[in-house]
């Protein structure tokens, strides 16, 4: 593991696992926009100086490029760590992405990989306004092909970081933009496997399940109703494909109740698909749903506007007891 | 042009040319019969491009191809019988019957696939020179892309990240007049891929790509250059697409006197042109013909007898992690 320090952030948390990796496999590399600066977010500080231009590559503002320049790295043999530098960013490269990447080892018949991680940070931040807030993760779950991983923590980024890049399928990591200044502790070496989510808080009422950045408004919506004395039980997914469908439904079968929430629109969200099925699976058994997240419209400038978009712990707190009376 | 060819080095061009065409020809009537499903796009009267390019390329060097592929797979070595299987939609196809002809790949010959979108390789082709240059190998990259592809942003991309890396890449501009059912330089503005190219500081070269000694003696000296480490090329080959966009376009855009001069350029009827004025008898050309149109009238026999694939192959190599499960009644 990289510096010796007792506490970090989670942008140095998930620099130490991504260097990690890179001094265990020569193949792994990253390329994109000011990685050897170290990254918008400063989560390749001081990658450049141990692994040298050819591993940590700066390229130009060409996003489709960047994108299809990491998967023939890949279907050569290499690993690439592809930066989007914000997901909104990956909309120029979406032929790439999706016609691509997605598809080569089906379309193909099996004859090709596209072992290689898109990291596209993403989420609302701070007034970034429509072009620089947007949370895709729930169309990306709709695309064959590739795993989406949405941690919350920077010990879960770390470890799935970390099983994104030895990974032979193409992996989706969107990390929470407003997360990677947090404080956080040095994650542990190990991989974090797709598809089994963390319980995030325990609770015998409510199941909560959440992902990304609205694991803080469902965490304070949480102790809010606590202190009413509704307890919920919260499952942060960490991967929404695959997702831990065991986990949320044995949750399920001990509450009878389900809420959702997350950050992106709740329209076709991937919300819907957790709601739906838990419905297939367990009938009259569940007793409420309910999902919170974003209205269907794009993610406005104005604070006084931008907080339309945002789930806040009231409002969460607010359908655990409505779930709760029912 | 003076040829400095042998005559097995001729005749070796011819064969390929042959194939291709023969390959062609037979999927061309197939499809036409509605013996397989989905889209099919020709290039016939474009042999010379890949077959003069691809003699200098080796099992190690990658290619990227566009929807028009079937000769850039042939000529860098992939199997006929799974390729013409792989139109048939059979197991046995190069990509079990989950490509057809927009997606035929051979990994095995370095062939990297065939691309439904247009410029869609050429991204693919930059990372695909950096990722070998990475692992510390001499391969270079061919990335075959047509005159309509210049259009696309991917193409103006590649080009400055090819040259601000100094990629291991011959791109190649094989210009058949189309983009679709439109005249490529109807919509192009500026003098064209050459002078784009040479705007980022990639040196090219414009030949005539029905010749097919041109081609293959222009292609020789700029993957001599790329190989020195001169980073990339490109070549502008200059060729007529004698058939329409697909199987099913009846090209009605296009005069019949245009067509006529069009197919007047037949790189095969050029060079046995040449070779019968070197004393190479008429009668080895035939033959040569008859047996590529055994090969690939014997695939065509053997696709049509090929098994389909099983439905449940439907679900597999999609991902490992979150792979699909197989429905009951698959």
């Amino acid at each position: 593991m990289g510096v010796a320090v007792a506490e970090t952030t989670f942008a140095g948390v998930v620099r130490d696992a991504l260097a990690d990796e890179m001094r265990r496999d020569p193949t792994v590399w990253v390329l994109g926009e000011d990685v050897r600066y170290g990254g918008i977010f400063g989560q390749y500080r001081g990658l450049a100086a141990e692994f040298g231009p050819d591993r940590v590559v700066d390229t130009p503002i060409s996003e489709a490029t960047i994108m299809g320049a990491g998967l023939g790295a890949a279907l050569v043999g290499t690993r690439p760590v592809i930066e989007m530098r914000i997901a909104d960013f990956a909309m120029p490269a979406m032929d790439e992405l999706v016609n691509q990447i997605a598809k080569v080892r089906y379309m193909f018949g099996g004859q090709a990989r596209a072992r290689l991680v898109v990291r596209m940070p993403h989420g609302l931040l701070a007034s970034s306004a429509a072009q620089h807030s947007q949370i895709v993760e729930s169309w990306m779950a709709n695309l064959p092909g590739v795993v989406v991983a949405v941690p919350a923590t920077a010990a879960d980024a770390a470890g799935l970081l970390r099983s994104a890049i030895r990974s032979d399928d193409p992996v989706l990591l969107f990390e929470p933009k407003a997360f990677f200044g947090r404080p956080a502790a040095p994650a542990s070496d190990e991989p974090i496997p797709f598809g089994r989510a963390r319980r995030a808080r325990e609770g015998r009422d409510v199941t909560v399940v959440t992902w990304a950045q609205a694991l803080d408004p469902a965490l304070a919506g949480a102790e809010l109703a606590s202190a009413e004395g509704t307890q919920a039980e919260i499952l942060d997914l960490r991967t929404l494909w695959p997702w831990d469908e065991e986990a949320v439904a044995a949750s399920v079968a001990r509450t009878g109740r389900l809420v959702v929430v997350e950050e992106g629109v709740t329209v076709a969200g991937f919300g819907a698909e957790i709601v739906a099925r838990m419905a297939e699976r367990s009938g009259p058994a569940l007793r409420s749903v309910a999902r919170l997240g974003a209205p269907r419209i794009p993610v406005p400038f104005a604070p006084e506007l931008e907080a339309a978009v945002r789930v806040s712990p009231e409002r969460v707190a607010a359908a655990i007891r409505a779930a709760a009376a029912r | 042009m003076t040829s400095h060819h042998t005559n097995a080095a001729l005749l070796a061009l011819r064969r390929g040319m042959g194939r291709i065409r023969a390959f062609e020809t037979v999927a061309l009537a197939a499809h036409r019969a509605k013996e397989f499903a989905g889209y099919l796009h020709v290039s016939i009267g474009q042999e010379a491009v890949p077959t003069g390019i691809c003699a200098h390329l080796g099992p190690e060097d990658r290619l990227t191809s566009t929807h028009r592929g079937h000769g850039h797979a042939l000529a860098k070595g992939a199997d006929a019988y799974g390729m013409m299987a792989e139109l048939y939609g059979r197991a046995d196809g190069a990509c079990g019957g989950k490509g057809g002809s927009m997606h035929i790949a051979d990994f095995s010959v370095g062939m990297l696939g065939a691309n439904g979108i247009v410029a869609g390789g050429i991204p693919i082709a930059c990372g695909a020179a950096q990722g070998l240059r990475l692992l510390g190998s001499p391969a270079i990259v061919a990335c075959f892309f047509g005159d309509g592809a210049i259009n696309r942003g991917p193409f103006m991309e590649g080009l400055n990240w090819a040259a601000l890396y100094r990629l291991p890449i011959l791109f190649v501009c094989e210009a058949n007049t189309f983009a679709a059912f439109t005249k490529a330089d109807d919509t192009t503005a500026g003098p064209g891929a050459l002078a784009r190219a040479e705007s980022c500081g990639i040196p090219g070269v414009a030949v005539d790509g029905s010749d097919v000694e041109a081609v293959d003696a222009a292609a020789g000296d700029l993957v001599r250059a790329i190989r020195a480490g001169s980073g990339p090329r490109l070549l502008l080959a200059s060729t007529y697409r004698w058939e329409g966009h697909t199987s099913t376009d009846l090209a009605a855009y296009r005069s019949a006197s245009e067509v006529e001069a069009g197919r007047g350029r037949d790189p095969l009827a050029r060079l046995d042109a040449t070779l019968a004025a070197r004393g190479v008898p008429a009668d080895a050309l035939r033959r040569m013909d008859e047996e590529d149109l055994a090969e690939m009238t014997d695939a065509r026999d053997r696709s049509r007898e090929a098994e389909p694939p099983p439905l449940r192959s439907a679900f597999s190599d999609v991902q490992d992690a979150g792979a699909p499960e197989v429905p009951s009644w698959a």
